[in-house]
């Protein structure tokens, strides 16, 4: 506890440090040279991180403004609530609703997300700061100069919390700006910022446990998608259903301390407590562990190779499973739980003859189910599109950090050195959309007695999503082979314009033309609506264009 | 339209195996490449003859790695010509690759693979589905020392090197490209490297050493091309590019002998009996006629280290560097 306590002492007056290396305070101590790695960190990414804040308050401030001008009158709002309310596949991706206020809104539309989008910076800066480092052995440099043991963990929070903190301070002056209460636009910027903080403690630990700073991203990451579920579970269940799963999730604390409603502060300490249990605990595990290694020595291996280690194939899906299965993993518990849950749905509308009216209007019950599973499978086909272009950048990373001129010295020629690793992407894509719909069929079929044509429904609606799941990672083959140093960028870009479209787009009433870039805009939402096949053959047709294109461009272009 | 090529470029590897092999493994004419506004190489000419170790000098940022990634086709040239064992480096990359090993100035190996397992991944990469000749691989393991059953991610920057090494010597490629193998090896390592690299020319293999540890070159090499700034200033073997240049000479004598003003004579140093200075191959015979005459105590005439001839390239730029601040 007491290294927690100096890290918050730092903390408390992050701000500049002596000139030299080592603060003059710092001198000597475990934290000497933390202000000088913080300066050099907050360096490096320093336009990362003021797009990043400025994203989000954009988001978060932009959305209350548009609610503002959508909705101005209390019958239009309550509308909207009704709506939110009754539909639980809408409760599973924004959560509850505590009011019909345009602050309670915009703290159900962007509440949740916004404190998913401050956890991933959180994630990303920490690690990257921490065990990336570490990794690559750049820490190594570090730590024979004038710094202190606590030093580059230290420094690696408060280059996380940096960025959360101003994401909090500049909601809370930005909301009130736009005419919402002050305090409970305070209670939601705080609550955004301390969930910020929670998954800033959860990344120091995930860093400390692992040698590699992919899987301790992955965990960490892990931790994230388990944290959704969980409260999107709870709060699609409503009260008949396990409604306090989401108490155990972070990400529900957010909304759970009601801004703008009965502002409940005290939840607000659930994760600034789990802010110092993580911090604490990550610095517990640094003092057992050696410079580089993680809690878990590695373990010798063989010392030749393996029959399937052989050819570019052989080593992408080396490379590759370990994710992938952690993947698969994910796919399984969440489906299958958020499957389970799509039985309770419906009959919680009895309680409310204005939900009912709204509920019979929406198509009554089957339709809500289908609704719920068809949102469920549509978040599996953005989630692959995610797995799918991380593993074609795996391609850049090998590229760029110089791993891929050993291989292309070789017979091996770049097209089949990238298509081994497409082809990874592929069968990954299928094998999460094929687990998505199966476990999804088996939750609900198996409550619902019927799981042998659940499983088939699902199966083929998850696949459905598959066309345009691909298109989007053959954006990331294309910049590769096209603008390779911008692809990393570039695909992440568009994953992250994709899922805003698809889960905001109609929300924010979008123009068409918006919403048609998504591709799946032209998926159709199964089960429950018809299926053409001429917009998947487009789809189609679009992830071969690119990747065929791209793959051209790698022909022809430098590697390195 | 690549298949094409690709067939055509098998065809001619096969002939070439068959056949007598070309006189020269590798033949680089005028190769210009940049990188934005970097100009890396600059008209750079590079003939490596068939069975010959040969040393690529220069210090780093030369355009020595340019030049390597060129020859293995990772880099498109942007003027000049190049020819690989017969082949065009750009456009029969993978069929030529089966007939070289490449062996990277800064090794990253897979942190999740073990050294054995990359050993192995990389040789059958090459294109030997068998893998690689087992008593072979097992005897340069112990020759470096090294632990394949460690993780990659375990390794130090010399154990990286080895295991790239192992690889490229374990293979049976005509061609060895090594770019700085030795920059992360102990003395004890190098000593093994030499060694192998002795071995390999013994057997008729082509190796091109780039280097700048000049020591290593001057052991192990034929033939040098010293390059500056993307281009080749200097080509040839030891003993011709020695040939061109001064001797230094050292002498205590008995009487004083008048050296001054004395064509081929430069940097002239004379401390009692004691006469230092360098003289051009041309003037030696006189040199040392009158220095006999004089009557000769002690006598040290020696040719210049590759060492002197590499600073002699280098050191006028950075005269030149001096002078213009």
């Amino acid at each position: 506890m007491t290294r927690a306590g100096q890290a918050g002492a730092v903390l408390a007056d992050s701000g500049p440090a002596g000139p030299g290396l080592a603060g003059p305070r710092l001198a000597g101590t475990a934290l000497a040279g933390t202000g000088a790695l913080t300066r050099l960190a907050l360096r490096r990414d320093r336009i990362a991180l003021v797009a990043t804040v400025y994203v989000i308050v954009a988001l978060v401030a932009g959305t209350a403004q548009a609610f503002k001008k959508l909705y101005p009158t209390a019958a239009g709002r309550a509308a909207l609530v009704a709506t939110g309310e009754s539909n639980p596949a809408l409760r599973f991706l924004y959560g509850r609703l505590s009011g019909d206020s345009i602050g309670s809104l915009t703290t159900w539309r962007y509440g949740i997300w916004a404190g998913i989008f401050a956890a991933l910076v959180a994630i990303f800066v920490v690690i990257r700061h921490t065990r990336t480092d570490e990794e690559a052995g750049r820490l190594e440099l570090v730590g024979s100069a004038v710094v202190g043991r606590d030093a580059p963990l230290v420094a690696g929070l408060l280059t996380a919390a940096a960025p959360i903190l101003a994401i909090a301070l500049l909601l809370c002056a930005a909301l009130p700006l736009l005419g919402l209460p002050a305090a409970g636009s305070a209670a939601l910027a705080l609550g955004i910022g301390a969930c910020g903080l929670a998954f800033t403690g959860i990344a120091a630990v995930a860093a400390q446990l692992t040698s590699s700073a992919r899987t301790a991203r992955g965990i960490a990451l892990a931790v994230l998608g388990v944290a959704f579920v969980l409260r999107g579970v709870g709060d699609a269940a409503g009260a008949s259903g396990p409604s306090w799963l989401s108490w155990a999730s972070p990400l529900a604390w957010i909304q759970l301390a009601q801004p703008f409603a009965a502002e409940r502060w005290w939840v607000l300490l659930l994760p600034l407590a789990a802010f110092a249990l993580g911090v604490a605990l990550a610095f517990r595990l640094a003092a057992r562990r050696d410079l580089g290694a993680g809690l878990l020595p590695d373990r010798p291996g063989r010392p030749t190779a393996s029959r399937l280690l052989s050819g570019p194939f052989g080593l992408a899906w080396r490379l590759e499973w370990g994710t992938l299965a952690g993947w698969v993993t994910g796919y399984v518990f969440t489906f299958a739980a958020s499957g389970a849950a799509a039985k309770g749905i419906g009959q919680l509308f009895g309680t409310s003859s204005a939900l009912q009216r709204e509920f019979a209007r929406i198509g009554g019950q089957a339709a809500i189910v289908n609704a719920y599973l068809a949102a469920l499978m549509l978040l599996a086909g953005l989630v692959a599109a995610a797995y799918a272009t991380s593993a074609v950048l795996r391609l850049r990373g090998e590229e760029t950090v110089g791993r891929a001129e050993p291989v292309l010295a070789t017979a091996t020629g770049r097209i089949r050195w990238a298509l081994s690793h497409i082809a990874i992407a592929v069968g990954g894509a299928v094998l999460l959309l094929a687990v998505a719909g199966v476990a999804t069929g088996l939750g609900y079929g198996l409550r619902a007695g019927s799981a042998g044509t659940e499983v088939t429904r699902l199966l083929g609606a998850a696949l459905a999503q598959l066309p345009a799941s691909l298109a989007l990672a053959a954006v990331a083959v294309l910049l590769f082979g096209l603008l390779p140093g911008a692809a990393v960028a570039g695909a992440w870009t568009a994953v992250g314009l994709v899922v805003a479209i698809t889960l905001f787009g109609e929300v924010l009433q979008l123009s068409h033309w918006v919403l048609d870039i998504s591709p799946f805009t032209q998926t159709p939402r199964l089960p429950g609506g018809t299926v053409t096949a001429e917009p998947l053959l487009w789809l189609c047709l679009a992830a071969v264009g690119f990747s065929v294109i791209g793959l051209l461009g790698l022909r022809r272009r430098d590697i390195g | 339209m690549a298949n094409a090529s690709e067939a055509n470029a098998s065809k001619a590897r096969a002939a070439n195996a068959t056949g007598a092999r070309a006189a020269n493994a590798i033949e680089a004419r005028a190769l210009r490449k940049s990188f934005g506004r970097t100009r890396a190489l600059d008209g750079l000419d590079l003939t490596v003859r068939t069975g010959e170790v040969h040393a690529f000098l220069g210090p780093n940022g030369a355009g020595k790695t340019t030049t390597l990634r060129i020859l293995l086709g990772l880099l498109r040239k942007d003027g000049g010509e190049a020819v690989l064992l017969g082949g065009d480096p750009w456009h029969d990359a993978t069929a030529l690759h089966t007939r070289l090993a490449y062996v990277p100035g800064d090794v990253t190996l897979w942190p999740s693979l073990t050294g054995g397992e990359i050993i192995d991944l990389l040789a059958r990469l090459r294109g030997r589905r068998d893998g690689i000749d087992a008593k072979r691989r097992q005897a340069l393991i112990e020759r470096f020392d090294l632990d394949p059953s460690k993780k990659a991610r375990a390794y130090s920057k010399g154990n990286r090197q080895k295991v790239a090494l192992v690889a490229a010597l374990a293979s049976d490629a005509e061609l060895l490209l090594l770019d700085e193998p030795t920059a992360g090896l102990d003395p004890l390592m190098e000593a093994a490297f030499r060694e192998c690299v002795n071995a390999e020319r013994h057997d008729g293999r082509t190796i091109l050493l780039s280097s700048h540890i000049l020591s290593e070159a001057e052991a192990l090499a034929d033939r040098v091309t010293i390059i500056r700034d993307g281009q080749a200033v200097e080509t040839g073997t030891l003993a011709e590019m020695r040939h061109l240049t001064r001797n230094f000479v050292d002498a205590e004598l008995a009487a004083p002998a008048s050296l001054a003003g004395v064509p081929g004579v430069h940097d002239l140093d004379v401390q009692d009996g004691r006469v230092r200075c360098q003289v051009d191959h041309a003037a030696l015979g006189d040199v040392l006629a009158l220095l006999t005459s004089a009557g000769v105590r002690s006598l040290t005439c020696r040719p210049p280290t590759l060492e002197e001839l590499f600073l002699r390239h280098y050191s006028t730029e950075r005269m030149g560097l001096g002078a213009s601040s």
